[in-house]
């Protein structure tokens, strides 16, 4: 891999007063990976996603955007630069309409016209089409999860966070889920995907990395999937 | 309240005391919205906007309106970059009292500058002849009366149209919505604020010409008293929803004229008694606001 990482974390340092929840974390992704987050609750892993953001600030160490460091900037001004997050809880306007929630999502969006990309989504999520003049509230969990991904597909990033897409939804939705991962991955965006559910993380992912209290314990390959004693171990080492 | 005893008269004069109040309740919501900043100051405002129509008042009437927004406007933006950018995220209550100290600190600057001449207070002179009245049906209206509701019902109307159909418009309600959601998404949030600020600007300076054209002399305290009873209106009405804040307004501005009109005139010492009256009892059986849905929750209403 010698070409430059579009996402490079160098001994992330992240604290919420004198706890401190990411510790010398580094790591990359390279242009058109999906790469897996996983670990136990309080691992660090949203927070190195907002970090990533710039909505919580960081103690130490250097974050990279393709090559650039984004550290201090406005959440706003590193959305505008091409990185996407799909917040934990799925964050919808609940009033808003789901076509209105699909503009915000345009917000970020560097170029090119956005009306396009919002047929796109439309054709990715056709639940969504459906339902461009209700209001997102009314949507299930797994719809309003549909929403969440396409407002950040919307904004054509160059790199697509995804902060726990399966929390909270039914087996069978969150089948759904992965298998728009899938196809979010083949349409050559590049992912940074935190997930609890680290069997189904490992074997969709081309690396997958395993933070527990802040640091990193493992890295494990789609091969690790099948090894449940490797992910026990590494989750609990 | 036996309605008979309201007469068209007063009826009239009272849903244009409420639009007036309105458009003041429009520009401390928007304000709030984006900010979650009660804006105390917002009458200082219409004061620094009617004393420019004052010191203005031998120019043509519309260099003189032309004044009054430039200086609103800019005083609005000033106060947004000198003050409320940098106390972002601080408490409410630290962004209230700030407010506070910033809306005595421009009536003592105010005083400074009308006391030059000697005497406090300066006549406005420069759309006085909107005090002439018209019949319409039998019943005199003042000019002003008429204008007034004209501008609360077109302004209200840009107002909705702005923020339900334009990309800015959305960006603001998601931003009143869920600021930290919306700047992730990458909605501007100097943009989106400075434009809050603006809008309120413009409304602040309209109220000034209409509230010149009731009340002539301008003073330091100018615009003090109906800041207080638009942020109980504001209050009363529901903070949390542009729609129900300006209700609110409307509401406190309509009852207060209706209550006026009742009260005989030996006895209108009693209407702040009366409207304070009402306000408490609201209060305490609608906490959320009076035209909050049911089952709201109340979130901080300083």
């Amino acid at each position: 891999m010698n070409q430059r990482p579009l996402l490079e974390l160098r001994s992330l340092e992240v604290r919420y007063g004198s706890v401190a929840a990411v510790r010398g974390l580094s790591l990359e992704v390279q242009q058109g990976e999906l790469v897996g987050l996983i670990g136990p609750n309080g691992a660090g892993k949203s927070t190195t996603l907002h970090a990533v953001m710039g909505a919580v600030p960081i103690s130490g160490g250097e974050i990279l955007v393709d090559g650039v460091p984004v550290a201090g900037r406005a959440p706003e001004a590193i959305a505008r630069s091409g990185v996407a997050l799909v917040p934990e809880g799925r964050r919808v306007f609940a009033s808003f309409s789901v076509e209105e929630n699909l503009r915000l999502g345009l917000a970020a969006r560097r170029n090119g016209s956005g009306e396009e990309a919002l047929t796109e989504a439309y054709e990715l999520f056709p639940a969504l089409a459906e339902s461009r003049r209700r209001p997102a509230g009314v949507l299930s969990g797994g719809q309003q999860q549909q929403l969440a991904i396409a407002r950040g597909l919307v904004a054509g990033p160059r790199l697509l966070l995804l902060d726990e897409p399966s929390l909270g939804l039914a087996p069978a939705v969150v089948d759904s889920v992965f298998e728009t991962l899938a196809r979010i991955r083949e349409r050559g965006v590049t992912v940074l995907l935190v997930e609890q559910r680290a069997q189904r993380t490992v074997a969709l992912a081309d690396r997958t990395y395993v933070l527990a209290n802040g640091e990193l314990r493992a890295t494990l390959a789609p091969a690790d999937a099948a090894d449940t004693d490797r992910l026990v171990a590494a989750y609990l080492a | 309240m036996p309605l008979a005893v309201v007469d068209a008269q007063t009826l009239v004069d009272s849903v244009a005391l409420g639009a007036v109040y309105a458009l003041m309740a429009v520009g401390i919501g928007l304000v709030f919205g984006v900010l979650r900043l009660v804006n105390f100051a917002y009458g200082q405002l219409v004061m620094a906007g009617a004393y420019t129509l004052a010191f203005t008042s031998q120019f043509h009437p519309a260099m003189s309106i032309a004044a009054c927004f430039a200086v609103v406007i800019a005083l609005s933006t000033a106060i947004d970059l000198a003050v409320f950018r940098p106390l972002r995220g601080q408490s409410p209550a630290v962004m209230l009292v700030t407010t506070f100290a910033l809306a005595f600190l421009l009536q003592a600057i105010a005083r400074i500058v009308d006391v030059r001449d000697g005497t406090i207070g300066e006549p406005v002179r420069v759309v006085g002849q909107l005090n002439r009245a018209v019949s319409i049906g039998g019943v005199n209206v003042r000019q002003v009366t008429i204008l007034a509701i004209t501008l609360g019902i077109v302004m209200l109307g840009l107002l909705a149209l702005l923020l339900g159909r334009t990309t800015i418009g959305l960006h603001m309600r998601a931003a009143a919505a869920d600021f930290r959601t919306a700047r992730l998404l990458g909605v501007r949030s100097d943009r989106v604020i400075g434009f809050a600020v603006f809008l309120s600007a413009v409304l602040a300076a309209l109220v000034a010409i209409v509230l010149t054209v009731r009340r002539p002399l301008v003073t330091p305290a100018y615009g003090l008293q109906e800041t207080i009873v638009v942020l109980v209106g504001v209050v009363v009405g529901g903070l949390d929803r542009l729609w129900t804040a300006t209700l609110g307004g409307f509401a406190i501005g309509f009852a207060t004229g209706v209550i006026n009109g009742v009260l005989p005139t030996d006895k209108t010492i009693f209407l702040p008694t009366a409207v304070f009256t009402l306000v408490i009892l609201v209060l305490l059986l609608r906490p959320g606001g009076l035209f909050a849905p049911r089952g709201a929750t109340t979130v901080e209403r300083v």
